[in-house]
């Protein structure tokens, strides 16, 4: 008897080629982090180019300045500026992204990482062995028997030079599985490319801080769209973030006050000065902050000048009768009252959010308040710039 | 070689505007958040529908006008457009 097989109309792919042919074994599944970035993109799209089945994956992790400048919602901001970067790369190359929310456990893995921190509240190598960790467990349920990263020796002070990927391989259990696409070559090889279910003369061996590999495989690929690496797109690698997380991170660790999602949103925004050890002002710069901020006043108190334009003013804590003073002289000397002796100033006292945002204050005080806060006290109070 | 989705097709559907007679299965109500949570609750949701099925997402996120026909394209369901409604937008999905 002779055997036929069927062919599709079109075949885009190997895969589909592979899927097509009915005695072809099922092509290879592999797994793996996509931001979104040039690297991670070229490190999908070379293994799906030789017929690996690609998934990405794109964690939310709550740090994002990308996903916090949409939050701000600036109207002159061009949207397509604010775009989320993993899914424009999975439309361009189309390799399916999953986005995923993991902040609640990724703050709890901030809050005290192994491996330390870097200049800021950035604890890359946790960070790495933490996504890794969730990679492959997605990838263990789907069978996927390779996890990639678009990582590149010796690219990143941190987490990219060998003693690092060598000790992110073992932390996450994953010697043999971890594919670095780009510098596969320099690397050991992984089962599947010993094994020849991937081809490792078509991966590449890049080494170093240069882009210009990257960007020339980009042009070959047709790949027109992606972000510059110029960093700023994690929080945690902000000093002036990294100092008030540090600041925010106290009242957990001494004071034993449980720190908070909602309370690292607000990290994001304004500036923070704070009153006791577990009492902080935080003040709206312009209006997409005190727009933001008013999402968080459920269980705090709220000021704002009553006759000037000026700032929204957060109290997180319990403050007492001099602390709300010294919060509603901070908002006066913020507005465009700040040159007159006094301004009045509302402070309200909202109660839990139930649900959404409370819309009717449990207590209200008109407070008269004076602008002139001496700079030493400015400075002594500021946590951060 | 995978060609890549050209650009000019991505972002012509980004304009896509929804047939009027869209009838969805379901809707996903992520008025007041931000991308990528209205993507996520999308995901959520089209796991559990049929194939072929429609589905509604209501959203005040500008960015999810851009960010919602990239992840049609990535995950190849079909992106119907949106229409306008108020403050924000309704878009529709088709599950693949």
């Amino acid at each position: 008897m002779v055997k036929t097989t069927t062919e599709p109309e079109t075949i885009e792919t190997a895969a589909d080629a592979a899927v097509a042919d009915e005695t072809a074994p099922a092509p290879p599944k592999a797994v793996g982090l996509m931001s979104g970035g040039l690297d991670s993109t070229l490190a999908a799209r070379l293994l799906k180019d030789q017929g690996v089945d690609v998934v990405g994956l794109y964690f939310n992790t709550g740090f994002c300045t990308y996903d916090h400048r949409r939050a701000i919602g600036r109207k002159n901001e061009d949207p397509r500026r604010l775009r989320n970067h993993a899914l424009q790369a999975g439309a361009a190359a189309q390799v399916e992204i999953r986005v995923i929310d993991v902040a609640d456990e990724y703050l709890e893995m901030v809050k005290n990482p192994k491996h330390g921190y870097g200049n800021a509240a950035n604890p890359c190598i946790d960070c790495r062995i933490f996504m890794l960790g969730k990679a492959r467990e997605i990838a263990d349920q789907e069978g996927a028997e390779i996890i990639f990263t678009g990582e590149v020796l010796g690219q990143r002070p941190m987490s990219q030079h060998m003693d690092s990927l060598k000790l992110i391989e073992r932390e996450t259990e994953l010697k043999g599985r971890l594919l670095r696409p780009l510098s596969a070559r320099r690397l050991s090889a992984t089962v599947a490319e010993r094994e020849g279910r991937v081809d490792r003369e078509q991966l590449l061996d890049i080494k170093g801080r240069s882009r210009r590999e990257q960007e020339d495989l980009a042009d070959t690929m047709g790949i027109d769209e992606y972000p510059q690496p110029s960093g700023g797109c994690c929080f945690l690698a902000d000093r002036n973030f990294g100092e008030r997380f540090h600041d925010l991170l106290t009242e957990e660790k001494t004071w034993g006050r449980r720190v908070g999602r909602d309370e690292i949103m607000m990290l994001k925004v304004g500036r923070h000065f704070r009153l006791s050890p577990l009492v902080k002002a935080i003040v709206g710069r312009d209006e997409g902050e005190n727009h933001f901020l008013e999402r968080f006043r459920a269980d705090r108190w709220r000021l704002a000048a009553v006759s000037d334009v000026g700032p929204v003013t957060l109290v997180t804590g319990s403050p007492d009768d001099g602390q709300i003073m010294t919060a509603a002289s901070l908002t006066a000397r913020y507005g465009d009252g700040r040159d007159r002796e006094t301004v009045e100033v509302k402070a309200e006292r909202f109660g839990a959010a139930d649900p959404g945002i409370p819309e009717v204050p449990a207590e209200t005080r008109m407070l008269t308040a004076s602008p002139a806060v001496a700079a030493e006290d400015l400075a002594r109070l500021r946590v951060g710039i | 070689m995978t060609e890549p989705v050209p650009t000019g097709d991505r972002r012509a559907l980004e304009e896509k505007r929804a047939a009027q007679d869209l009838v969805p299965e379901r809707t996903v109500d992520a008025l007041g958040l931000y991308c990528p949570v209205p993507i996520i609750r999308t995901a959520e949701t089209i796991k559990g529908m049929g194939a072929g099925e429609v589905l509604e997402v209501l959203s005040d996120d500008r960015v999810v006008l851009i960010d919602m026909p990239a992840w049609c394209l990535s995950m190849r369901h079909e992106y119907l457009g949106f229409r306008e409604d108020g403050p924000g937008w309704r878009l529709y999905v088709r599950k693949r």
